[in-house]
Order: structure tokens, then sequence, then C-alpha cells
């Protein structure tokens, strides 16, 4: 994977047009599921910021939700070493 | 990103993810006299913060510092730990632009909130972060069910 910009904090030589700045907005419809089925009909830019908004507090909150059913599991599971084997199984997945 | 490459970035969080839980586990060892027993309810919300920053904190570290996200992620789980979490927070030049809407442009600030170190960042890069970022959230959260889904009983 790599970093098509050298650095991230470099300033841009030009100001992004209001069209480029929604090119890269309708980039990101493809990585909501909520969207993703509308694709053929015309997404407003507002539609999908509003849906990356809603999707990432989403995730957020599943990350919550699953932080707190593994702490109830570390109490019977017992992982304690690193298995070659659970490390490919999670990553079959 | 489906491909067993040990070095792919799923490979890289998931290994730190286990290695995490499993230091966890060892810092929160279960009753000696009745390992029957489980945990205070107090430890396991204990547990479950640490759980949830080392989640955080894995994937920040798998992607490394060549994303603005992950750098402002790492800088936040590291002084949290020194200051109690005083986040740094800088206002983003949105305006070296001109939007049309405002509507939008509250629905850009929106996204810098949820964004890692979106507060300080041009809208440009801001877009460019967030599709990564979510790309690495997804699968953060699909190696963290799978995890629960292979220690839960079975009923």
């Amino acid at each position: 994977m790599s970093s098509r910009r050298s650095s991230s904090s470099s300033s841009r030589a030009s100001k992004p047009s209001d069209d480029e700045i929604k090119e890269l907005v309708l980039k990101l419809q493809p990585l909501l599921p909520q969207l993703h089925h509308s694709r053929n009909a015309p997404v407003s830019a507002s539609s999908i910021l509003e849906e990356t908004c809603s999707y990432i507090k989403r995730l957020h909150r599943e990350v919550e939700d699953l932080s707190k059913r593994l702490s109830q599991l570390l109490d019977s599971a017992g992982i304690t070493d690193v298995d070659e084997e659970l490390i490919r199984t999670l990553l079959r997945h | 990103m489906n491909s067993p490459n040990p070095n792919s970035l799923k490979s890289r969080f998931t290994k730190g993810l286990v290695k995490a839980l499993i230091r966890i586990n060892k810092n929160h060892p279960r009753s000696s006299s009745s390992p029957s027993i489980s945990s205070s309810p107090r430890e396991i919300r204990r547990r479950y913060h640490k759980i949830k920053t080392a989640a955080y904190a894995s994937m920040a570290c798998a992607v490394g510092t060549r994303r603005a996200w992950s750098r402002a992620l790492l800088w936040k789980i590291q002084n949290q730990a020194c200051n109690g979490g005083v986040v740094r927070r800088s206002i983003g030049s949105s305006s070296h632009y001109s939007m049309k809407k405002i509507v939008e442009q509250n629905k850009i600030n929106e996204l810098r909130k949820v964004v890692p170190g979106g507060e300080g960042m041009d809208t440009w890069s801001l877009l460019e972060e967030t599709a990564h970022y979510m790309k690495c959230l997804t699968t953060q959260v699909k190696v963290m069910s799978t995890i629960v889904e292979i220690y839960s009983p079975t009923t």
C-alpha cells in the first residue's frame, strides 16, 4: 500500500476546486455499505458525507461493543499464547 | 485485502491485537483460589477499556506513521497514558476554498470530529484520510468480530 503523497502535511500548490472536492467525496461512496446498492442513481455529495459520518460512528460503536464482549470472554477464554493456528483462522475470514 | 500475506495490514493488526489481548489477560488473572469465579464487574470494565485502546493502538501501529490519522491516534494514545487524555485541537483550515453550500461545510466539520486528527486537516486531506480510516476500521471490526466468534461459547 503506497501512499501517493510523500508528505501529508504539505499544502497543496493550488486550491482544490469545488469540483475536485466533490470528486473526492464521490469516491467515498463505494466504501459505504448503505449507499453501495444505489450506485447507479445519483447520490449527492451531501448525503455521502452524512452517510460517511454515521458509518464511522457506527463502526466506533461496534468496536465498543466488541471490546466489552471480549473483556467478558477473556475471563473464560484463556488466550495465553500466540497461537499460529488462531492467527491463521482469523486471517482466513 | 483477503490475501494471507503475512505483511498485510490485516496480518500486522491481527498479530498485534492478539499479543495485546494475551498481555491484558496475563495482567488480569482470575482469582487463583477458584478459577471458576469470574472477574468482578469493575475488572471487566477496566479490561474493556484496555482492550478498546489496544484495538485502536494495534491498528494505528499496523498503519504506522504514513497516515495523518494513524499519527494522530498514536499521539493521542501515547499522551493519554501521560496526562489523562488532553487532546490537541487546532482548527483545520477550511477557508482555502469556497463551498457554496453551508450545509456541506457543516457535514465536513462533523467528519472532522470522527476522524482522528481531523480537526487539524484541510478538507482535501480529511477526505483522503477518511477513506483510508474507514477501510482500516472495517478491518478492525471484522477481526474483532471473528475473535469474539471463536471464543464465544457454542450454544
